[in-house]
């Protein structure tokens, strides 16, 4: 194959080094603040009613039992809140309907999905606030609900929005359906491309909405002051976004909140938008105190955003070679309630690691009662890849070739263009082949009931609004504050570059997360895109602050800026007067910062281009047990160009992390529906992610192939790693049974069925 | 709000007086009925916590068999050496309930009381022919263990009855016992299906008594005779162990539920007693 993993060859004192998280000793000593840790005096506790139904209208709501009750200070309803037009604005991860967002955190005439919140009341305990929101009388008219993406679509479903029209469809329809939009992608000619290939593969796909399981469930207090102005301690992968989101939501100007980030116990996604935190506010509002709402668990998985589920075609065509002339997916997404799946992220990103001449992509968004769906780590991009990815192995296996080989006949390079538009720069997913083929996993013998899975993954990485600003202190230390939660080690990862440029010591680096008043605009902590784009704000900050370095040193020494230099944390003369001038250290220069102009610091906001594109390939091995349908899985690789590993074992731990969530939404991890709409396993018992004693080790290479686009290199990590696992576990069951998997998860139960129906036990 | 009143008795008769009161709930470990209040399922009265009472807390061995006090907790009992060589099976599913912490408080009477038909001690009880002393209003009385349970969340105590102890009597030579259950992740997780099996050998190595419980494939806990019948007089080999598990199958009544499928959880329980079967056979040959 040829392709050697490029490496890189400069080295620097502190990108690419290990050091000890500077958050670490709080998370390890308990003493990391969390969104639930947060009291203030006079705090009122609130607690949230919700819909027992997944689809029926609100005849009224009476909130005067639950008033009567001595301690009970508050009760709102969407009557609290303005009724907002719909209106679409760039705010999350992807484009928001602010009217579609406010009727989720707050129903108005209809409840969607069960657990959607009607009401919220607020309580001196949280026992109290529990039977307050007990005695809230709701009478409902329950209406027909839809729970299936494939149902949801017929002409006869319940139609959960009487406003919403299938959009991208021509002419567009007269009638309101739960199918929100339609879009596609084509890249050249598919049906010249299927008539020219020898050998073609279809298969259709299944996959179930899937919750993005982090630890912390949603926490936030607020508090409301008599001028009209709000703060709000919460738990979020963006403060900026709980500000805009809020006082939208409110009807309040942005400079009227205040969002302090607490630090945060996951996200994936799933905390890029708002859902206690307006409810906090209004109560607030309304008792005149304080009030703390926390989500319990089961609230999490009812009314929080799972990410969709999918139903999914696709067609492949090769030459006898292995060299794909066409290929063609039809996504149909559930969006839960509201419009919105990444039905399209997925159309972009499933034929992305191929150079396929002739490919097309067709993208459905359905509404059905379920909770509205929300990022979850590349989205929509794993259900697409499931099926590219095992439709490619079947392939493989029809034309007798090694999966790996396929792959790397067909691996988008620099000058490919993608179906979605572009053409990729410098990337590196040949390269991830290489080190896949090279790995002594590949080569490892299998036992009997034992199979070996590869695939890959693709995802975009973003860029975007970032601020950063350094702070020098009077002893020559540093403070780096940015706008960005620290959901994956950024903290890390901020300081390394900051003590690169700056030329100091890292443990001098002290970085800090803003909150909304301390720091400019900074997009949310998401799309792969902190270390990359916060991260170019830090070297453009540091780059300010030793320019403004330099004058004060040319100040010092009187001579004229130009003749500074910086280099190894210290400003040099370069000026040849005869005068010998001893660098001056940074500490040095900021001991007589108060002689030269006063305090010095660097900060800088910008939108970050240049965001590299990530690609990966996974090697799975697992062993089934024929006679319960049990899949153990026994070695597991991740293999990913991740242009430059700042801190390499946050960068490990990344690819690990996205390795584990997608075995867990491959092997067992679903929503299961009782025939009344009702989601019955909203706990972490019986929705279930894998335990660490279910996953082997889960090694990792990191393949570096530089990003232009970065100071130090970097391409985003985060999310490719969950996009290879679906199809790189189902190939490996495939194998091992001599079934091939079409549907997730691929649970005892699934699998034990599937293999008695093919005969196989 | 109602207060919660709690008791910790320290002898029985102060025990079922408490426990005759209304709303009154038994507490050993714990490990179901805070978590049930927490949920709100459950709001007891009054919370009688009975790990106070001696007798039991503690494992007494005598020719005829072991007593094991119904709060004595899982990592209690895995750590009595000669309770877990003589009754490994019955161990080995104790100890598959909950994590390391559980392990400290969760207790046998608790597992067989909280009714659930997935309890992973129970069939490995059922298997082990294990009896329990029930002390009550109407004064002490015995039962197997396989007439507790009546369906989930409900038994055949009467009211203030509770169960001081577990009766295991002293097996004949080349006895084993083993319980295995499925469940999709290794850890943390509720059985799909569970199955003790108990057999004993003659000199010859054939088969002269033995007993199968299974779990999770019933509204509670089954023992099941015409899968022990299929080993007894039989050198345990493999027509023998398919006739048990075809038995076993058999005699599920199993639910379609979010855990698995009424056709899964007959197919696995087949499985799973003949595997059972297997590993008590290893035992009994003392291998």
């Amino acid at each position: 194959m040829g392709n050697e993993p490029k490496i890189f060859t400069k080295t620097y004192k502190w990108v690419g080094t290990r050091p000890v998280r500077p958050d670490g000793v709080d998370k390890v000593m308990g003493r990391a603040a969390f969104g639930a840790d947060y009291q203030l005096p006079g705090m009122l506790f609130g607690a949230v009613v919700r819909s027992p139904h997944a689809h029926a209208r609100i005849k009224s709501i009476d909130t005067s039992a639950a008033l009567k009750l001595p301690g009970v200070h508050a009760a709102v309803t969407a009557a609290d809140f303005p009724d907002l037009p719909s209106e679409v604005s760039a705010g999350g991860e992807a484009p928001v309907n602010f009217r579609h967002v406010s009727l989720n955190v707050i129903a108005r005439d209809k409840v969607l999905y069960e657990g959607h919140a009607v009401a919220a009341v607020a309580a001196t305990s949280p026992g109290l606030a529990a039977e307050a929101a007990a005695l809230v009388t709701v009478d409902y008219e329950v209406l027909p609900h839809v729970i299936d993406v494939l149902e949801a679509m017929q002409p006869d479903a319940p139609v959960l929005h009487d406003d919403l029209y299938t959009s991208g469809v021509d002419p567009r329809p007269t009638t309101a359906s739960n199918v929100a939009a339609r879009t596609g992608f084509t890249l050249g000619d598919t049906a010249q491309g299927f008539a020219a290939a020898e050998v073609i593969v279809e298969r259709e796909f299944k996959t179930e909405a899937v919750h993005q399981g982090y630890i912390e469930p949603h926490a936030a207090v607020a508090t409301y002051a008599a001028d009209g102005m709000a703060t709000i301690w919460c738990t979020s992968q963006g403060q900026f976004m709980v500000r805009e989101f809020t006082a939208k939501l409110l009807g309040m100007d942005i400079s009227a909140i205040r969002v302090i980030p607490s630090e945060i116990g996951g996200g994936f996604g799933g905390k890029t938008t708002v859902y206690i935190e307006p409810l906090a506010v209004a109560l607030a509002k309304k008792s005149g105190r304080p009030v703390k709402l926390v989500m319990s668990r089961v609230e999490v998985f009812k009314a929080t955003g799972p990410t969709s589920g999918a139903w999914i075609k696709v067609k492949v065509g090769a030459k006898r070679d292995g060299k794909l002339t066409a290929g063609e997916m039809v996504l149909k997404y559930q969006a839960g309630a509201f419009p919105g799946s990444p039905a399209t992220l997925g159309g972009m990103t499933g034929f992305a690691p191929y150079d396929i001449e002739n490919a097309s992509a067709e993208c459905w968004d359905v509404v059905s009662n379920r909770p509205k769906c929300a990022a979850y780590r590349a989205p929509g991009a794993p259900m697409a890849a499931f099926g590219v990815e095992s439709v490619l192995d079947e392939l493989a296996q029809k034309l007798g070739m090694c999966p790996l080989e396929l792959r790397m006949k067909n691996a988008a390079k620099a000058g490919t263009r993608a179906l979605y538009g572009p053409k990729f720069l410098d990337i590196g997913y040949a390269e991830t082949l290489t080190a896949a083929q090279v790995h002594p996993h590949w080569s490892m013998p299998l036992g009997p009931h034992q199979g070996r899975g590869i695939a890959s993954g693709f995802w975009f990485n973003v860029g975007g609004p970032s601020s950063a600003a350094i702070h020098i202190n009077e002893d020559g230390t540093a403070e780096v504050v940015t706008g960005n939660p620290d959901i994956g080690g950024s903290r890390a990862s901020m300081a390394l570059m900051a003590a690169e440029v700056l030329g100091i010591d890292y443990a001098k680096v002290k970085p800090m997360i803003g909150d909304t008043g301390q720091i400019a605009y900074s997009f949310l902590t998401g799309g792969s895109r902190v270390t990359f784009a916060t991260g170019k704000a830090v070297c453009e900050a540091a780059d300010a602050t030793i320019a403004e370095l330099k004058k004060r040193a040319a100040k010092l020494w009187k001579i004229d800026g130009q003749h500074v230099e910086w280099r190894d944390g210290q400003a040099w003369s370069t000026l040849d007067d005869g005068t010998d001038r001893a660098p001056l250290p940074l500490a040095k220069i900021a001991a007589n910062a108060s002689k030269t102009g006063g305090p010095i610091s660097g900060a800088v906001s910008i939108n970050a281009a240049g965001a590299g594109p990530g690609f990966g390939t996974h090697i799975c091995d697992v062993e089934v047990d024929p006679e319960t349908g049990g899949v153990t899985v026994l070695r597991y690789t991740a293999i990913q160009d991740v242009g430059r590993a700042i801190h390499p074992a946050y960068v490990e731990g990344q690819l690990q992390g996205g390795a584990a969530q997608g075995i867990g939404w491959a092997l067992n991890e679903e929503y299961v529906y009782d025939a009344k709409g009702r989601l019955q396993n909203a706990s972490v018992l019986d929705y279930r992610m894998p335990v660490a004693s279910d996953l082997p080790m889960i090694d990792t290479v990191l393949v570096e192939v530089p990003n232009p686009g970065h100071p130090f290199g970097v391409r985003g990590v985060g999310e490719v790693p969950i996009v290879p696992p679906l199809a790189a576990v189902a190939n490996a069951v495939s194998r091992a049974t001599g079934v091939r998997i079409d549907a997730l998860p691929i649970s005892p139960p699934r699998l034990l069925k599937k293999l008695v129906d093919a005969g196989k036990v | 709000m109602e207060a919660i009143q709690y008791a910790r008795p320290s002898t029985i008769d102060d025990a079922v007086s408490r426990l005759s009161e209304t709303g009154a709930r038994a507490l050993a470990g714990g490990t179901d009925l805070l978590v049930q209040m927490r949920g709100g399922s459950v709001r007891p009265r009054v919370i009688v916590d009975i790990k106070g009472i001696a007798e039991l807390r503690r494992v007494e061995q005598t020719p005829q068999g072991f007593r094991v006090g119904a709060a004595v907790a899982g990592a209690e009992l895995g750590e009595h050496t000669a309770f877990a060589a003589q009754w490994p099976g019955v161990v080995e599913a104790f100890q598959l309930i909950g994590s390391t912490q559980v392990q400290g408080r969760a207790s046998l009477g608790g597992n067989l009381c909280n009714a659930s038909p997935a309890a992973d001690s129970v069939p490995a009880l059922i298997a082990a022919g294990a009896r329990c002393t029930i002390a009550g209003p109407g004064g002490k009385r015995e039962a197997a263990v396989e007439d507790i349970c009546v369906g989930p969340g409900k038994t055949s105590l009467a009211p203030g009855e509770f169960i001081v102890d577990f009766f295991f009597a002293t097996p004949p030579a080349h006895t084993g016992d083993a319980y295995l259950r499925f469940t999709p992740r290794t850890e943390m997780d509720i059985a799909v299906v569970g199955a003790g099996v108990c057999l004993s050998l003659d000199a010859n190595g054939r088969c002269t008594a033995a007993r199968v419980g299974l779990g999770a494939v019933a509204p509670r806990a089954l023992l099941v005779p015409a899968a022990a019948a299929a080993l007894v007089g039989t050198s345990v080999d493999d027509a023998a162990l398919a006739k048990l598990a075809a038995a076993a199958s058999a005699a599920c009544q199993p639910i379609d539920d979010k855990r698995g499928t009424i056709e899964f959880r007959t197919r696995v329980a087949g499985v799973l007693a003949r595997r059972a079967a297997v590993a008590a056979l290893a035992r009994a040959r003392g291998q």
